[in-house]
């Protein structure tokens, strides 16, 4: 394995930039200023370096916060690794014997093990912010290529040692918590070394790369080629491609593109059975149930994925990003539903709520010249004055064009005509670029809520098109009323949008936040109300996820999810490949 | 927490304050009332929506369109002709509110009312808990019905307190009188067919219009959940067909959630008291036109004391309905496509219906009056019309059943500041036509025909004076409610004449299925009515409890006599049915046959003086009596013909003898009674 020993050992680099109890770069970060004003910090993103001076009134007035109560993080990380608040490992020394003797690098470092403890749920960053920490693994390995990870596993089962693969930890489904209840010694499987595209396939339109790329990493590399994935779920700066396929992932662009199940040609898996993979590299076949689809979405229950050959496409010669407003969701949702009966939708389209609206808006960056500002008080005028919107109850719908310039030019006229049946007036690509630059930083804005008493997350399903606007509204009343039931002092936030659209049903994301000040227990209160939401979602003919996965948190409704059956095949599949449960994250079964 | 317990027992002297909302009207103008600003806040989901807009909703619903399809299939008809034909009866249905019409019916009411009822009282509590509830999802008022006059006071009081007019569910007959249909449809009523059977189109029609109303939010909806006037003032077991549209929105995630008011309408006097004796006695319900309306004006000149309009507590179906009914399952078939309600959400729907129409009997007023009925019943008819009873021994029996009635939870209108007697005779006064107080005793008054002659036959006498009884019957049965579950532990009591929890509990249950069409028993209930029971006649000293046994008291005497005999004019009827069936009837029988050979017998056996009860007359509780044979299946319809039975004689002696103790009461196994 002359290529593996080559490689560049990295292991520590995402670790060393990014915050060990928030999200994203430690560089960046929302903070409110001496003089009150919000910013994000940085060199990353376009807002960094921002002064956003409406994010303060739309923070106090929506939370009922006041920058005046503070909640910050307790701890910091010196108290977590250098006051024992980490359990001492429990080392199956005869594992690590062998894995010296292979030659694979590991670590039992506190830092390491907590780095990969967690994932993003709510409960997990509180938690660290507290300085809280529960079972941690108590090994982390750096397989370096395919090979190390078959030698890691014939290892694992030989000493009976438990093992969670772990890509880019950006899980929102509890599915990297460990198991409390786990009692062998457990030894996380950091994929991150396996970050090589082997190979680029011009005339298939294909590469060949190793599962632990990260996403922004992957499209660089191929953009290098001239070459894309156009995979881009809204995490693709800290996932990685195994995640994706062991999740069942969803990127933005999924309608030209496709989601990560139409995408992959094919999988690598190593298991405790050994390695299983297709004989070909055949675009389709008939060969019985696909077993990719064992893979996808088995969240680390049957192996780990190693190598993926994925479909990749040239660059898009041209992009252009739009908005249309509507007067109400009602009228957006029925526009996206003509789009999507007519087949034209663009890269992506998406349509936030009049709360989100709102939110967009208190997130403007501080404008420079008194023209922009000028016309930004003319646009307003003329949408609500003129048109008659109402500014309570209007929406807007965010696009994205890709392809060639005609055909790009062509199809948004499409795209407005349609909106314009349904009330929608274009409201300029600034306000479509930035609704897309918002997906990259909105998950930094929960921690500068953390700051402040406030938290929130957000969860998505996918629904039939005719239920989706029944959802939405029931889900978001069940929301507030399950907050002010359990205590909650101030309205919560409880916005939606849609985020894709398919021929039968829409993928919907939720936002639910609140300020939690005068509660005890405000992650027991957050737990129980996003239970309820996802009861409604159920009730009301939502799935279970859309892409987000089961993992831990959502495994209850399993059962009612697949049938009986479908449990009993899934947990048939777990009971061959994996007997012993020596991948025994307990996620999904 | 159980939401029924909270909104039951809308005590008159603790909590809820009622104010007369006709002492306003008395002092200020008609016409500034009738022409005030009206504002009021809508449901904050829903856009305005005028009839026009409703009407082109339904028709264009995908519902609509499926069903039209699959008529004309099967008729062989075009889809356009049936098209046509939904149109046409959209149109007979569809309501067509306008405020002018509200303002003008505001003025014509206030004058008539003013003139009628001394007052009508309101609680005020209620109405705000109304209008919170109104701005939060949509509302269902479900009224009570005892009365023409129940059908435009919701809308006047709404009207009054600037709350949404609602859109109200008539019957057709309604539709049909000269003016006053079309006043009615401009106030706010929608026009439902009796007896719609099968007609399918029909049904679809009717549902698509009440979901889409519910659905919209744009007023609030309000329909009789008993389905008919009850000719008894007895509420009637509830009807389930809109019930089932009405809640449909919400068990199909299409609203949040709905509200269910119930409102307890109670009167002092009901101005169709007559009319409504007569019908029970078989004369036809006179048909609603508007020279009978104007015929009717007399009427007009009577007083009819007070009325109570009780706004009971908002019911969240979502928090009622919460682990009965899994909304899942729906998620399989596109809601717009007809789809057989399953049997759980049928019970979920019944329970509900049942509930609701609890929540009115505990919210209704009772009058001193019908207290009095009480005891008047329990005096043998004959004396009481020709000798009469003694004020003095009445006034006193009255005054011991306010207070066992208080200590039952009842909701009574007793004015406080007058003295006792005056509240009793002036009650009395205003049933002049049914009782006359006369040196000191109190006489039933009997019909006399036009000439004055004395009655012809023996068999017109048993019925004029069955006219009497039924009319006091009546009042008394405004009481009923009160009463019911302690009566039945004691009648189980008295038949088994056992002292043992499990066997009493038993006959309870027994009791609760024969007479679940005669009184109101929320399904799956009755442990609970039945500790309800023995708490209340612990209460009052008639029984001793111990976790064993349930003993009747020598002290409480009184009471339990009184108990049982309230139940008595029932058992009897009963037994009366059971006879004819077993004795009497063919095999196969149809109802047409069944009330006036019931009543034939039953004329017999009074004038025979085997027979003590003239309720046995009542063809409403004849009516009772076959459905609950038909519940307990010993009695089966035939498919073949219309409305025809056959008869089980083994299994009504067998229910027969059990209602005499002659035998324990086996588990009778009763199909649940849910059908739509």
């Amino acid at each position: 394995c002359a290529e593996c020993c080559a490689a560049a050992n990295t292991q520590g680099i995402l670790q060393e930039i990014m915050k060990w109890n928030g999200w994203g770069y430690s560089d960046s970060r929302f903070l409110f200023n001496k003089k009150g004003q919000a910013e994000f910090t940085g060199k990353r993103y376009r807002l960094s370096g921002m002064i956003l001076p409406s994010l303060k009134d739309w923070f106090e007035g929506t939370f009922g916060a006041s920058l005046q109560h503070k909640s910050p993080a307790t701890v910091s990380a010196i108290y977590i690794y250098f006051f024992n608040a980490v359990q001492p490992p429990t080392l199956n020394e005869a594992f690590v014997e062998d894995l010296k003797s292979v030659g694979i690098p590991f670590s039992h470092d506190a830092e390491d093990r907590v780095f990969r403890a967690h994932g993003h749920c709510l409960h997990e960053i509180f938690a660290l912010r507290e300085g809280k920490v529960g079972r941690v693994p108590d090994l982390v390995v750096w397989p370096n290529c395919h090979n190390d990870v078959v030698k890691i596993v014939e290892l694992a089962c030989k000493h009976s040692v438990c093992l969670i693969p772990y890509g880019g930890g950006t899980s929102v489904s509890s599915a990297l918590e460990c198991p409390p209840e786990e009692t062998r010694s457990i030894v996380s499987l950091d994929t991150s070394q396996m970050n090589r595209i082997l190979w680029i396939d011009e005339k298939n339109l294909t590469a060949h790369v190793e599962a632990g790329i990260i996403g922004q990493d992957l499209e660089r590399l191929l953009n290098e080629n001239g070459y894309c994935t156009g995979h881009e779920p809204d995490s693709m700066e800290f996932s990685s491609l195994g995640g994706w396929v062991a999740t069942r992932a969803s990127g933005m662009k999924k309608n030209i593109y496709g989601n990560i199940e139409d995408l992959v040609v094919h999988i690598k898996m190593v298991t405790p059975r050994g390695v299983i993979e297709k004989s070909c590299l055949g675009p389709r076949m008939s060969t019985g149930p696909d077993i990719h689809h064992f893979i996808m979405g088995s969240e680390g229950t049957l192996g780990v994925v190693t190598e993926v050959t994925m479909k990749i496409r040239p660059m898009p010669e041209y992009q252009k990003y739009g908005s249309v407003v509507f007067p109400n969701f009602e009228q957006g949702v029925a526009c996206l539903r003509e789009v999507a009966r007519q087949r034209c939708a663009p890269a992506s389209i998406r349509l936030m709520d009049n709360e989100q609206f709102q939110f967009g808006h208190a997130l403007k960056p501080q404008v420079s010249s008194i023209f922009t500002s000028f016309l930004d008080g003319l646009k307003k005028f003329y949408i609500t004055k003129f048109k008659g919107f109402d500014p309570h109850h209007l929406c807007v719908a965010t696009l994205l064009f890709e392809g060639n310039r005609e055909k790009v030019l062509q199809h948004e006229k499409q795209v407005y005509d349609i909106a314009a049946k349904f009330g929608g007036l274009a409201a300029g690509e600034d306000n479509g670029q930035r609704g897309y630059m918002l997906t990259f930083v909105i998950a930094y804005l929960r921690d500068l809520g953390m700051d402040y008493y406030v938290i929130g997350e957000s969860f998505e399903t996918s629904v039939p098109w005719d239920r989706v606007l029944d959802i939405c509204r029931n889900v978001k009343e069940r929301i507030i009323r399950e907050c002010k039931e359990r205590g909650v002092q101030f309205p919560p936030l409880s916005t939606c949008r849609v985020t894709q659209t398919y021929d039968a049903g829409a993928c919907v994301y939720f936002y639910f936040a609140f300020n939690y000040r005068g509660l005890s227990d405000p992650v027991h209160v957050y737990e129980r109300v996003e239970h309820a939401a996802r009861e409604e979602i159920l009730a009301n003919g939502g799935s279970l996820s859309h892409h987000h996965g089961v993992g831990k948190l959502r495994k209850e409704w399993m059962r009612e999810t697949l049938s009986n059956v479908g449990m009993g095949m899934l947990k048939s599949v777990k009971d061959y490949v994996d007997p012993n449960n020596i991948f025994g994250n307990r996620n999904l079964l | 927490m159980n939401p029924h317990r909270q909104s039951g027992r809308a005590g008159l002297h603790d909590e809820e304050d009622f104010v007369d909302i006709l002492e306003e009207r008395r002092r200020s103008s008609d016409l500034g009332h009738a022409l005030r600003t009206f504002k009021p806040q809508p449901y904050t989901g829903a856009l305005p929506c005028s009839a026009s807009d409703l009407n082109k909703s339904v028709l264009e619903s995908q519902y609509l369109r499926y069903m039209t399809k699959e008529i004309a299939m099967e008729t062989g008809s075009s889809v356009e002709a049936v098209k046509q034909e939904a149109c046409g009866i959209l149109e007979e249905m569809s309501h067509n509110l306008q405020l002018g019409f509200i303002r003008l019916l505001g003025f014509t009411l206030t004058k008539v009312f003013k003139r009628i009822f001394s007052s009508i009282h309101v609680n005020m509590e209620g109405l705000s808990r109304l209008q919170q509830a109104i701005q939060e999802c949509p509302v269902i008022l479900m009224p009570s019905h005892r009365s023409y006059v129940d059908f435009l006071i919701i809308s006047y009081i709404l009207f009054t307190y600037d709350l949404p007019i609602p859109v109200i569910a008539a019957g057709v007959p309604l539709a049909g009188m000269k003016m006053i249909g079309e006043i009615l449809r401009r106030s706010g009523a929608f026009f439902i067919r009796r007896g719609i059977g099968s007609d399918k189109l029909y049904w679809a029609v009717l549902s698509e219009y009440v979901k889409t109303i519910v659905r919209k939010g744009f007023a609030p909806m309000e329909f009789y959940v008993e389905g008919l006037r009850s000719r008894t003032l007895k509420s009637l077991k509830p009807k389930l067909g809109m019930m089932h549209m009405v809640l449909e929105p919400f068990f199909k995630g299409e609203v949040y959630d709905i509200t269910l008011v119930p409102i307890s309408i109670s009167y002092d006097r009901v101005l169709e008291e007559s009319l409504l004796a007569h019908e029970l006695l078989g004369v036809p319900k006179p048909k609603e036109t508007t020279m009978g309306l104007l015929k009717a004006a007399r009427v007009l000149q009577e007083d009819y004391g007070s009325m109570h309009v009780n706004f009971g507590h908002p019911l969240s179906v979502r928090q009622l309905s919460q682990n009965k009914i899994n909304r899942s399952q729906y998620n399989l078939i596109p809601r717009d496509l007809p789809q057989k309600p399953s049997a759980e959400t049928q019970a979920c729907t019944n329970w509900l219906a049942h509930l609701v129409v609890r929540v009115q009997e505990e919210g209704s007023v009772v009058s001193p009056w019908s207290l009095m009925a009480c005891l008047l019943l329990q005096t043998p008819s004959a004396t009481l019309a020709e000798e009469g009873l003694a004020w003095d021994q009445l006034t006193q029996k009255t005054l011991w059943l306010r207070t066992l009635a208080l200590g039952f939870g009842a909701c009574l209108n007793w004015p406080g500041h007058v003295p006792e007697s005056d509240v009793m005779s002036s009650s009395m006064a205003l049933h002049h036509s049914v009782v006359q107080h006369k040196r000191g005793r109190v006489h039933l008054v009997e019909e006399k025909d036009p000439a004055g002659n004395r009655p012809v036959s023996p068999e017109e006498g048993v019925l004029r004076r069955a006219a009497a009884v039924l009319m006091v019957a009546s009042y008394r049965n405004q009481a009923l409610h009160i009463f019911v579950r302690p009566a039945l532990l004691v009648t189980a009591i008295h038949t088994t004449k056992s002292t043992h929890r499990d066997e009493l509990f038993a006959f309870f249950c027994f009791l609760q299925n024969v007479f679940s069409n005669e009184f109101i028993f929320i399904p799956d209930r009755a442990s609970e009515d039945f500790e309800e029971a023995c708490s209340l006649l612990r209460k009052c000293g008639a029984v001793q409890i111990s976790p064993q046994e349930v003993a009747e008291l020598e002290a409480g005497l009184q009471t339990t006599c009184f108990l049982q005999a309230l139940l008595q004019p029932f058992i009897e009827t009963y037994q009366v049915v059971l006879r004819f069936l077993c004795e009497e009837a063919d095999h196969v029988f149809s109802e047409k046959q069944l009330l006036p050979a019931v009543r034939s017998l039953a004329t017999r056996l009074i004038l025979s003086g085997e027979l003590h009860t003239y309720e046995a007359l009542s063809s409403d509780t004849q009516k009772n009596v076959l459905s609950a044979l038909l519940r307990l299946e010993a009695v089966t319809k035939l498919r073949t013909t219309e409305s025809k039975y056959r008869v089980n004689r083994a299994a009504i002696r067998r229910i027969g003898d059990i209602l005499s103790g002659k035998i324990p009461p086996q588990m009778l196994i009763a199909a649940p009674d849910a059908r739509l």
